[in-house]
């Protein structure tokens, strides 16, 4: 690039470089957000007339059934994103620090194997293993734990064991790729001057992966937040998912309008959410999505 | 850009060719039920005529909804129940009229043929033809428990061993449980909302029995095989096929009456194969064809002379849930635009309940 010519040439160059991805954006995401976000501005009064209106936001606002599912998903979400963290970092740490070579692609290896069948099957395998008359239950009931076969499924503690899974990756590879390269000689250092192994963790080493933390989280929290097929099937009589009630306006109600508005509030929750957790985290936006 | 230009000319050509030589005539894409549309019948379909069927499996709501993203294109038929049509179609304009012309109407029971022109005509037209008909009722398993309405879904000693969908049928079911007419109430908003917003109460104050709501058949299917259900609002064709595995599992006509669905034959507004479609029609309705269909199916079709072709095991079973014929079953009328948004609020509501 370093005589590409004049400078139209090179922007021209540069231009058609970025153009498919800048095609694949505004045709694919910023022109249906702008249709939706005029849908979810109507409002239906009679067949196939329409008025400009804030009602389906109202909606929302009025109805405390939505925000409950709202609020819901938005806490079942974190804590899934917490326990993903807190389960993901000793793998991660193990494969970027203890296991040498081949042991740590092993390692990574055994992580990647579940992705390689899709969701639906992980998630319909979770079912085969809990419900009533399946796996777990069977073996509580072999070892005598309990008397009958628990019904395991249909909780909500459920729900975030299938999230906490279908997650996992998204967590580790950035806490890897953080923890990686973190020098060994600061945490011997830290040791030699008689920090215990808490405080080397708290001051050296999350300080040091918080790049890699928050960008894990994030990921995680919008992959949960936005799940329909793990909640959905996974979930008990009581558990709604806002997704879920995404779709139902859409295709049971064929209530667009509602729909969209429902779509523009989850978004907005998403990035109110990213936000929230950048202020309280002191990371910036850039640093983080460079290790995502 | 210039040396891509001609790439990209040769693209688009290539892309016109391509679609333009896709012959419509020859193939005919259907979205339909599972199981309505038999492999081998296709297969027979196809060496008659020269015509290759696609099928994309669906629901009611579904259906709905992908004919309205395309205003009614990418399907050549639909196969929507007969009460989903006149409120979807004064609303989306979906569909478009059957010309009766191309139709072999002297194959179709006359009665299903009048009660969806009663429930299925716009400004005169004519929108659907009966196809598969059967009723939603009760099936438990004898062994555990015995049931004979639906409000006995509800009672203590089933507390998560009942099965429902959380769906229109269910509000229907238990607003009849309660000696009121749903259907009845139809054009009068205000009173329908009331007797739904009482049923909603009904249904959540019994959510404890409820093990899960059911999606899809199999869901169904395999939680009374297994026995973690012992009592569920069903099909006939399920609740009869699990009997005929299981003599324990009964399919019964609830007190307050099943409620009896048809499912039809829809043109989408922009097929781009009528001919096939109304080639097809006529193919599925002779009664050998019919008959095949409906044994596949386990319901029972519109085809006139389909009937003295249905197997008689089913036959047997029809006559032990139904008695006295199908005097006390309730049919679905059209349901007016807008019911759904209040239905669909009282089953968020009970989806939420705790």
């Amino acid at each position: 690039m370093t005589d590409a010519g004049p400078l139209w040439m090179r922007r021209l160059l540069l231009g058609l470089l970025l153009a498919p991805a800048l095609l694949w954006l505004f045709l694919l995401i910023v022109l249906p957000h702008l249709d939706l976000a005029l849908v979810s501005f109507r409002e239906r009064v009679a067949p196939r007339e329409y008025v400009t209106s804030l009602a389906q936001y109202r909606t929302f606002f009025i109805e405390p059934l939505y925000w409950q599912i709202f609020v819901r998903t938005a806490i079942l979400s974190v804590i899934a994103t917490a326990v993903t963290l807190v389960v993901a970092f000793p793998v991660a740490w193990t494969i970027a620090k203890i296991a040498r070579g081949r042991s740590a692609a092993l390692l990574f290896m055994v992580c990647l194997i579940p992705f390689w069948v899709s969701e639906t099957v992980r998630t319909l395998g979770w079912m085969i293993l809990l419900r009533e008359s399946g796996v777990m239950p069977a073996l509580l009931v072999k070892l005598g734990l309990v008397a009958s076969p628990p019904e395991l499924l249909y909780h909500d503690a459920t729900i975030l064991v299938g999230l906490v899974y279908t997650s996992l990756l998204f967590m580790m590879v950035p806490l890897v790729s953080s923890l990686e390269s973190l020098d060994n000689a600061l945490i011997e250092a830290a040791y030699d001057l008689g920090a215990s192994g808490f405080t080397v963790l708290r001051t050296i080493v999350i300080p040091h992966a918080a790049p890699g933390i928050t960008a894990g989280c994030i990921v995680v929290f919008m992959l949960t937040l936005g799940n329909y097929l793990t909640p959905n099937l996974l979930g008990g009589t009581s558990s709604q998912w806002f997704t879920e009630q995404i779709y139902n306006q859409f295709i049971t109600r064929f209530n667009w309008e509602q729909g969209a508005a429902f779509g523009f509030l989850l978004l907005a929750l998403s990035t109110g959410m990213v936000w929230l957790g950048l202020k309280a985290s002191g990371q910036r936006f850039a640093d983080v999505m460079q290790r995502a | 850009m210039r040396r891509l230009a001609p790439l990209v000319l040769a693209l688009m050509a290539f892309l016109t060719v391509s679609v333009a030589t896709a012959d419509d005539s020859k193939r005919l894409r259907i979205i339909s039920w599972a199981d309505y549309v038999p492999a081998d019948v296709i297969a027979d379909f196809q060496k008659e005529t020269g015509i290759k069927v696609e099928v994309t499996l669906s629901n009611n709501e579904e259906m709905i909804s992908k004919l309205r993203a395309t205003g009614g294109a990418g399907f050549d038929l639909a196969q929507p129940s007969q009460d989903r049509i006149l409120g979807a179609q004064q609303e989306f304009r979906i569909y478009k009229p059957i010309d009766l012309s191309k139709v072999q109407t002297a194959e179709f029971l006359p009665d299903l043929v009048d009660t969806v022109r009663k429930n299925a005509s716009l400004d005169g037209k004519l929108y659907a033809l009966p196809y598969v008909w059967g009723t939603e009722g009760l099936v438990y398993n004898g062994k555990k428990t015995k049931i004979a309405d639906y409000t006995d879904l509800c009672r203590a000693d089933l507390k998560g061993k009942v099965a429902v969908r959380l769906k229109r049928p269910t509000l229907m079911a238990f607003a009849f449980a309660s000696g009121k007419d749903p259907f009845a109430l139809y054009n009068n908003v205000k009173a329908y909302s009331a007797l739904m917003d009482e049923v909603g109460k009904t249904l959540a104050a019994c959510k404890s029995n409820f093990r899960f709501f059911y999606d899809n058949k199999d869901q169904l299917l395999n939680g009374v095989r297994s026995g973690e259900i012992t009592a569920a609002m069903m099909w006939d064709s399920g609740g009869w096929n699990l009997g005929r595995e299981n003599p324990d599992i009964h399919f019964i006509n609830p007190k307050s009456g099943a409620i009896a669905w048809l499912d039809t034959y829809a043109l989408p507004a922009r097929g781009k194969n009528d001919a096939g479609a109304y080639a097809w029609i006529n193919f599925t309705m002779r009664p050998a064809v019919a008959a095949r269909i409906a044994r596949q199916i386990g319901n029972f079709t519109a085809s006139k002379g389909a009937d003295a072709l249905m197997d008689p095991k089913l036959k047997a079973q029809f006559a032990v849930t139904f008695p006295d014929g199908l005097k006390n079953v309730r049919w679905y009328p059209a349901i007016p635009p807008g019911l759904e948004e209040i239905e669909g609020k009282v089953l968020d509501r009970i989806k939420a309940a705790n």
